[in-house]
């Protein structure tokens, strides 16, 4: 008999692992349509129209997958999560309503301007429109992590006794709102989802250019997100740092899980490179079953914010359950060591960009190709480590995750929906990469048609051979 | 145990009430909306030809999204003035839930992507999914209505009440489509209304008295109800004579207000009937209300400017080489 405990974890997690790729990409590409719609109304240039006119047509369907696969997760935590939805619904039911009201809305109200009424609205309302397509999928962003983040940090909220069960009831909306965990999730999210279409546009533009160098179009875009990228790799590693400090304040269980640090301890080490030694240290690491390049001292130095002797609390001495420890560690790792890819990356775009050969390292442009879904793997496993670690609880202290599950819920039923949810948002998922592929090669065949044929292209390796049989 | 229906710990005594019947507007909206985009996918299995078909998503394409999303704030509505009751509610009726989430996916998807390519058999099979999910998104929405304000009836009675709303979907999505349409395509859609109205009158006859006999609901709402309905019926009909097809579609909405109505008129003052909870059992403290009724009053007007122009924009015969 399935537990319909796990069964309805696993289809959440399932869920929301596809639902936040398309709803970081709404996020991330927003700022970007408006950057190049306002650039094509503004200079009337034709590469910014190209630009627009490819990445919305990625964006439009993207958003439809995102509403499609966003409208059962409000749902989920009635059917699955039921008692979760009557202890906390006095706080979580009303910023996901505004969300409704302030962000799909209008995203679903400009979307409809933005895909059909190029003809029908001035150059500027057109702009308009994209600028606040961008402004919904922000302001869903910001709604959700509201919810989210009162998860982690909960304050603003007394428990009291209604109709029999302990529930909990808002007593200061914004310390609800704005709770201490808030400002990091919002702020590492966002920029989270910029990194992950940055690196998602530099490395379509690397495949153009890898087609046709002279390409001003693709030029434009890789030249663009580079910036980008320069900015924000680099940011989301200073910020990232000090949000741990942050998370080792509030969730003891969630900072020594992404450690593997089970014994309490003064000037803990921290763990910058981790190979597990045995199998076991994939599924249970431990200081004993890892090959460790270690900084002394640097996990209490983060920890406390500067004092290398601090304690840091180690599983063992936590009053509670831990957390999943193999997952949060090694989702951390990926998630870390990602970031710090990205700012190599962005190092070496620099580099190639001031030596004015940005484009002409074959190098590197392999390198932006195969790095282009990598934004999005550092994203998830980023949420992994935040959700994962948050266990045993579903409210941090206040609510566990087993006792939120809906009490009625029986296993064949669990299994059912599990199977159809997993099933459904697989394909959307093999649908939208399916689509997005259309809509790349649509682009190269156009591209290849202007480039002249000439000698010495002929002669350069051609890593689309592969893919290009339909 | 059932409170008052007011209380005045909120800043006014009847701010629960409000939330009922806001909460039912809401409802309503989207039966109107959403309905005639199922009309119009029902309608669509009925087109052969290419050309109408892409009339046909012209004529709602830009649009369908948006009237979507009030089916997404009814829920999170009902999440935020009655929590207990969306919990209730989607946890009792799990399995039904994930159907008619399916049936809007289905939807969704087989409209979308459609034009992303050209050949036959991508198409058909997203015209399939565009009037599978087009068929099932109303059977089940209704079924599950049905049930949550009489959970006393039996589950094929609820399906009456599912197949109804199907009905009431067709109405709406003619009367929209003769608005939007021309010649002999518009003829057609006229044809449709006269038929689907006296059919969903029958049908709306038909599960009011089995809500009357087997539901206990009172004499006097299922008479309203089908008052309004008739009243509202000859308006369509004639509203198709005078070639008025504004008024033949908002007296099909006005069809959907007294088919909504009979179910939160005959619903009040419970809530969630099957758990025994009234407005004031169910309803969020003062303090939650609060702000979420100052959101609500800031945004939900806005909501209506942002239709209002959506619609100005589109307005007109939908002509299919816009695209869709």
């Amino acid at each position: 008999m399935i537990d319909p405990v796990l069964a309805s974890r696993l289809q959440f997690a399932i869920a929301i692992t596809i639902h936040i790729l398309f709803a970081a990409l709404s996020i991330g590409l927003g700022p970007y349509l408006v950057y190049f719609t306002v650039q094509e109304v503004r200079t009337g240039q034709e590469r910014y129209r190209k630009l627009r006119e490819f990445w919305t047509k990625i964006f439009a369907v993207g958003f439809v997958m995102g509403t499609v696969t966003g409208i059962p997760m409000g749902f989920m935590f009635g059917t699955n999560f039921s008692q979760f939805s009557t202890v906390a619904g006095e706080l979580i039911g009303g910023p996901l309503s505004f969300e409704a009201k302030m962000a799909f809305f209008l995203e679903a109200i400009f979307l409809g301007i933005l895909l059909f009424g190029r003809d029908r609205v001035s150059g500027w309302m057109y702009a308009v429109s994209s600028f606040f397509v961008a402004l919904g999928a922000w302001l869903s962003a910001f709604w959700i992590l509201v919810v989210n983040s009162w998860m982690q940090t909960p304050r603003g909220y007394e428990t009291v006794t209604s109709n029999g069960t302990e529930i909990v009831q808002m007593t200061d909306p914004l310390a609800a709102f704005f709770n201490p965990r808030f400002p990091w999730m919002f702020v590492h999210m966002q920029n989270a989802a910029i990194i992950s279409v940055t690196l998602l546009i530099a490395g379509v533009a690397a495949y153009f250019l890898w087609q046709n160098r002279d390409s001003e179009v693709w030029k434009t875009a890789l030249r663009v997100a580079i910036v980008v990228l320069i900015l924000t790799s680099i940011f989301q590693v200073v910020h990232g740092d000090a949000y741990g400090q942050h998370v080792a304040d509030t969730q003891p269980q969630k900072f020594a899980a992404m450690e593997a640090h089970y014994d309490t301890e003064r000037g803990a080490d921290l763990h910058l490179i981790a190979v597990p030694t045995t199998l076991e240290g994939f599924t249970d690491p431990q200081a004993d079953n890892l090959y460790k390049i270690s900084i002394p001292h640097l996990a209490s130095f983060l920890a406390s914010g500067g004092d290398p002797g601090a304690e840091v609390t180690g599983l063992n001495d936590i009053e509670y359950e831990s957390p999943p420890v193999a997952l949060v560690f090694w989702s951390f790792r990926m998630m870390v060591g990602l970031g710090f890819w990205f700012v190599g990356l962005s190092i070496w775009g620099a580099y190639n960009r001031l030596r004015g050969r940005l484009t002409e390292s074959p190098r590197y442009l392999l390198a932006m190709m195969l790095s282009a879904p990598l934004g999005f793997v550092a994203l998830v496993t980023g949420w992994y480590v935040t959700e994962i670690g948050r266990q045993p609880w579903v409210i941090q202290g206040v609510l566990r995750t087993s006792d939120g599950v809906s009490p009625a819920l029986s296993g064949p039923q669990a299994v059912v929906s599990l199977i159809g949810i997993a099933g459904g948002y697989l394909v959307l998922l093999g649908l939208f990469l399916y689509i997005g592929r259309r809509i790349i090669l649509e682009e190269r065949e156009d591209l290849l048609e202007r480039s002249k044929p000439a000698d010495e292209q002929a002669d350069r390796p051609d890593p689309t051979e592969v893919i290009t049989n339909d | 145990m059932t409170e008052p229906v007011s209380n005045p710990a909120y800043a006014v005594a009847w701010l629960p009430e409000a939330w009922f019947w806001l909460l039912f507007g809401i409802l309503t909206i989207y039966v109107v909306l959403d309905g005639f985009d199922f009309g119009v996918g029902l309608i669509y299995g009925t087109r052969e030809s290419e050309r109408e078909r892409e009339t046909l998503h012209a004529a709602f394409g830009p649009i369908w999204k948006a009237n979507e999303v009030w089916f997404v704030l009814f829920v999170t509505v009902l999440f935020a003035a009655f929590p207990r009751v969306y919990a209730n509610l989607l946890s009792r009726h799990y399995l039904l839930i994930f159907l008619l989430l399916f049936g809007l996916i289905l939807r969704g998807v087989g409209v979308k992507l459609r034009k992303e390519r050209d050949d036959d058999q991508w198409k058909r099979y997203c015209d399939y999914a565009f009037v599978a999910g087009s068929v099932l998104s109303p059977i089940v929405l209704g079924a599950f209505v049905v049930q949550w304000v009489f959970p006393s009836v039996s589950f094929p009675v609820a399906l009456v009440g599912g197949v109804t709303l199907l009905g009431l979907c067709l109405v709406l999505g003619a009367t929209f489509l003769a608005i939007k349409t021309r010649d002999s395509l518009r003829a057609e859609m006229v044809t449709y209304t006269t038929k689907a109205t006296p059919a969903y009158v029958v049908l709306f006859a038909g599960t009011g008295g089995i809500l009357y006999t087997t539901g206990s609901a009172s004499l006097e709402v299922v008479a309203l109800a089908a008052i309004a309905t008739v009243v509202c019926s000859i308006g369509i009909v004639g509203g198709t004579r005078l070639e008025s097809y504004v008024l033949a579609f908002g007296s099909a909405a006005g069809v959907a207000v007294s088919f909504v109505g009979l179910l939160a008129v005959h619903l009040f003052p419970m809530v969630d009937p099957a758990a025994g909870l009234a407005i004031g059992d169910a309803i969020v403290a003062p303090t939650t209300l609060h702000v979420t009724t100052i959101m609500a009053a800031i945004f939900l007007p806005i909501v209506g400017l942002g239709f209002v122009m959506l619609y100005s924009v589109f307005e007109g015969v939908a002509d299919p080489a816009d695209g869709y």
